[in-house]
């Protein structure tokens, strides 16, 4: 196990939240879809503290895991809000903004 | 030779995982799929010696914010027994997923012609240092994290509260929807 090898699969976890996010439907399936290339990132982060021997990769890690939580609480408030408004959570027929 | 065998293992569950977290017909089905790639990625967490954010992911990520997703979907479905839709968008597929294996393909490119990785000892970073420089040199931005952390919960609360009666709704929300629906009746 070296640190390419981790590098590869969190690229390809990355690449496959980057694909949901673009894809999906419903909005709790994109909050989902982040939350995965979050995921990846936190894992890149602390490859990185292994490989180099350096605590501050795992500190980042930390903080990227409550900021992603916080995203989450905000995130799952504006849709629980945005189903009050509109009785569905859609993200193409959200578009009020546009007209 | 143990230790690449577990992270084949780990690295299929991820794969797995998170291709259903994606690409699954059941929005149910995706979030407890999540909670299981969180759970592998703490697994790998623990492989490459930081078992500290392995305990901190299964509970806040495992625990919290999977626990949160279901009480969302189960707050926005529209009658019991119906299935949420959790479809992709069909014409969008293709030109993501070029997108996406583009990209994949840019940064594999990049890894593989990168001449040398840091391949440092096999010393494990210890929790006991970790502890030490988050309380001390990185005292601040824990603090500032702590601010914002109470911010997200306040911002979340007055979000999704339900609004008094006498209370004027914002501008957009349930009452503008009801008069325009007056009016175009």
């Amino acid at each position: 196990m070296t640190l390419a090898h981790v590098l590869y699969a969190a690229m390809f976890i990355f690449c496959l939240g980057l694909y949901g996010t673009l894809t999906r439907r419903n909005v709790i399936g994109i909050l989902l879809s982040v939350e995965v290339m979050a995921n990846s990132v936190n894992i890149v982060l602390v490859g990185f503290s292994r490989f180099t021997q350096n605590l501050l990769g795992q500190i980042f890690a930390v903080f990227v895991m409550s900021l992603t939580v916080a995203e989450v609480v905000v995130g799952l408030a504006l849709v629980i809000l945005l189903y009050r408004t509109m009785r569905h959570t859609d993200i193409d027929e959200a578009s009020r903004l546009r007209h | 030779m143990l230790e690449l065998i577990g992270f084949a293992v780990v690295c299929a569950v991820l794969a797995v995982t998170a291709i259903y977290v994606v690409n699954g017909k059941n929005l149910v089905h995706s979030v407890l799929m999540l909670a299981g790639l969180l759970f592998t990625t703490a697994v790998l967490f623990v492989l490459l010696g930081a078992p500290f954010l392995a305990g901190i992911q299964v509970m806040l990520y495992a625990g919290g914010v999977v626990t949160l997703m279901l009480f969302a979907i189960m707050l926005t479905r529209r009658s019991s027994g119906v299935a949420i839709s959790n479809e992709t968008i069909r014409a969008r597929r293709l030109p993501a997923a070029l997108l996406c294996g583009g990209l994949f393909a840019l940064l594999v490119w990049a890894i593989a012609n990168t001449n040398e990785f840091p391949s440092g000892g096999d010393t494990a970073l210890s929790t006991r240092d970790l502890g030490t420089s988050l309380f001390t040199e990185q005292v601040l931005s824990f603090e500032v994290l702590g601010v914002l952390l109470l911010a997200a919960t306040i911002g979340a609360i007055v979000l999704a509260r339900k609004r008094d009666h006498g209370e004027p709704e914002p501008a957009g929300t349930i009452g503008f929807v009801r008069r325009r629906e007056e009016t175009s009746r």
